[in-house]
Order: C-alpha cells, then sequence, then structure tokens
C-alpha cells in the first residue's frame, strides 16, 4: 500500500506538472488543458503544469467585477469531492507528496500533531473563508481584487510556480522583492515543519483540504470495516498518521484516506470500497 | 440497511451530479474563459511578484 500510494502521488504529478518546455523556458503551458482543473493544490503558474489549480480558479472567478456564483470552480469541488474526497489529498496532492517526503527525512523526533490541535485544526476553514473568499470579493489596496490566497500564503505556488519560474527567467528574477521574501518564509516554515510535524500544512492551513474534508462523509471512495472480523488491537489508530480514533477514520474532515490503517489491519477488517458497516469505535 | 443508510450510501453520486450542473452553469456563463485566460499568464501574485 505504501509503495502503492507514493507511485500515485509520483505518478499523479509528473503527469499533470509534465511541460517540460516550461521548466527549460521559463514560460507556462497556455493550451486548452487549461480549462480544467486538477484535483489537487498544484499552482497553475508552475512551468510544467497542465490544467488549473482549483483554489486558483475559485479565487479568479471571486476577483471578477461584480459578484458571480463560481458555478466552475464549485463544480470542480462537487465532482472531485464527491467521488474522491480527502484521498485526493492522500494520494494526488502535489505538496501533499512534498509534505511526505520532508517527513521522511531521518531527523527529529516525529509529532503526529502540533500542541492546542483541537483549535488549530479549524485553520483551513479559516484560511477558506478569510483569504480565499473573502479576501479575494474585497479591493485590497482600493483599486483592484487580488487572489488573496495565493498572493500571501500558498506555499505551492511559491515551491511549483515562482522558484522554478524565477530561476529560468531573468526578467521576472529582477522583480522579485519583498513580497517574494515573505512568501518564501512561509515556504520555509512548512518545509521545515513538515520534517517534524505530519503535514503541518494540510492539517492546519489548507484550505482545500477543508473543502474536500466537507465530503469525507458521504464520498464515494471509503474505508469500510468489516466489524465481525475486527479484534480491537488498535493497530490503525497507530498507524494513522493524523492520529485519529477508529470511530474518526474515514468520517473525519482529517481523514485524508492514506490506508495505513488499511495496511496496518492483522485482521484484513478495514478496507477501501468495501461492502462492510462504516468505521464506528468497537470500543465505545 | 435502513433508508437514510442507503440515501447516504449514494449521496455521493447526488453530489457528483451537483457538480457536473455547476460545470454546466459555468460553462454557460463564460466561466471557463475567465479561468483559462488566468491560468494561461503567469500569476504574478502565486510568484510573489504581484
Amino acid at each position: 500500500m505504501k509503495r502503492l500510494r507514493l507511485s500515485v502521488q509520483l505518478l499523479f504529478t509528473i503527469v499533470t506538472n509534465g511541460y517540460l518546455y516550461g521548466f527549460l523556458n521559463g514560460k507556462i503551458y497556455r493550451g486548452p488543458l487549461k480549462y480544467a482543473c486538477v484535483p489537487g493544490l498544484n499552482c497553475y503558474s508552475c512551468p510544467g503544469a497542465v490544467a488549473s489549480c482549483p483554489l486558483g480558479a475559485l479565487q479568479a472567478l471571486l476577483n471578477q467585477k461584480g459578484f458571480q456564483v463560481p458555478f466552475a470552480a464549485l463544480g470542480f469541488f462537487f465532482l472531485f469531492g464527491s467521488v474522491l474526497g480527502r484521498f485526493v489529498c492522500g494520494w494526488l496532492c502535489p505538496f501533499g507528496l512534498v509534505q511526505d517526503l520532508l517527513h521522511k527525512i531521518p531527523v527529529f523526533q516525529k509529532k503526529k500533531r502540533l500542541p492546542f490541535h483541537r483549535i488549530l485544526k479549524h485553520g483551513g476553514r479559516a484560511v477558506l473563508v478569510l483569504l480565499v473568499c473573502a479576501g479575494s470579493m474585497v479591493l485590497l489596496g482600493g483599486f483592484a481584487k487580488v487572489p488573496a490566497f495565493c498572493k500571501y500564503l500558498c506555499p505551492s505556488g511559491t515551491l511549483l510556480g515562482a522558484l522554478p519560474l524565477l530561476s529560468a527567467n531573468a526578467a521576472l528574477r529582477s522583480q522579485a522583492a519583498g513580497l517574494f521574501l515573505w512568501k518564501l518564509a512561509v515556504l520555509l516554515a512548512i518545509v521545515l515543519l513538515s520534517i517534524k510535524v505530519y503535514r503541518p500544512f494540510c492539517q492546519y492551513l489548507c484550505p482545500l483540504g477543508a473543502i474536500y474534508g466537507w465530503f469525507n462523509r458521504f464520498s464515494l471512495v471509503q474505508i469500510r470495516w468489516e466489524k465481525s472480523q475486527c479484534i480491537s488491537c488498535r493497530a490503525c489508530e497507530k498507524a494513522c498518521p493524523v492520529a485519529l480514533s477508529l470511530g474518526e477514520i474515514s468520517h473525519s474532515p482529517e481523514c485524508i484516506r492514506c490506508g495505513k490503517c488499511v495496511a496496518a489491519c492483522p485482521e484484513r477488517c478495514l478496507h477501501f470500497f468495501g461492502s462492510g458497516t462504516e468505521t464506528k469505535d468497537p470500543l465505545s | 440497511m435502513g433508508f437514510w443508510t442507503t440515501c447516504r450510501r449514494h449521496a455521493w453520486a447526488l453530489g457528483a451530479l451537483l457538480g457536473a450542473l455547476m460545470l454546466g452553469a459555468g460553462a454557460c456563463h463564460g466561466q471557463f474563459a475567465v479561468l483559462w485566460k488566468k491560468a494561461a499568464m503567469i500569476c504574478l501574485e502565486c510568484i510573489g511578484i504581484g
């Protein structure tokens, strides 16, 4: 399962960022595939990106003059969310892959969560409301609407967009100033934290995860529990990288469907797409 | 299997259908052109120089 997930993550990242010409020349893909969004957090200004970022799309539509319901972006969210839920985060998000790889670096004592997790876990929703929605609809600086999340926070934009573009394009490099340094500092903080804590951006800041988390309860891709075979050994809870209990696995907005609980179960009573009952705590 | 369990099991299909309808509504409002226009040009805000 572990190797399968890593292979899927790598393959999906390579396929959706496969425009090599862009990396070599400091330009971005401008073809028709950019009418569509990828499911994960993948900056559309990455030189290799062949499709659009769903959060960027949402903000672009909210940035328009006047107000229009952003149907196109919501459509992608409903489609991906209803079918996959946060499976997107665990298996298809390039920035999730980056954090997974950083967490494998064998330095620091690893932690699943930050202190004050109960409060901090709402950070993604706060970013969604304040930066992605409200921040994109109000006039910042008095004259123009800006995609506030992309501009002030998104580390995917810095890592996948800014760094490759600025390294290959001297004209853009000459314009980098204070804002770029701020975004670089945010990225560095998340990179360092990712080495110690499992996916800190996904757990505490990602608005896309907050959106897909809402679909976790009823998405098609679920982790099913065969109650009759369960021996209540709690191996699944020990394996869960975000420290969920058996009652929370799959249903919780925090579950990224990584499948570590499925692989850890000695009785094989947890599985994807199964016909068993939904997860409920056997000891409660 | 109870009625509500059955409903919840199939709620994803309703969500996906809603998503498809919203994509259609977005297309009718010309939102995909806005989306493409933004995605096909380097987003200066995204790379920290805008």
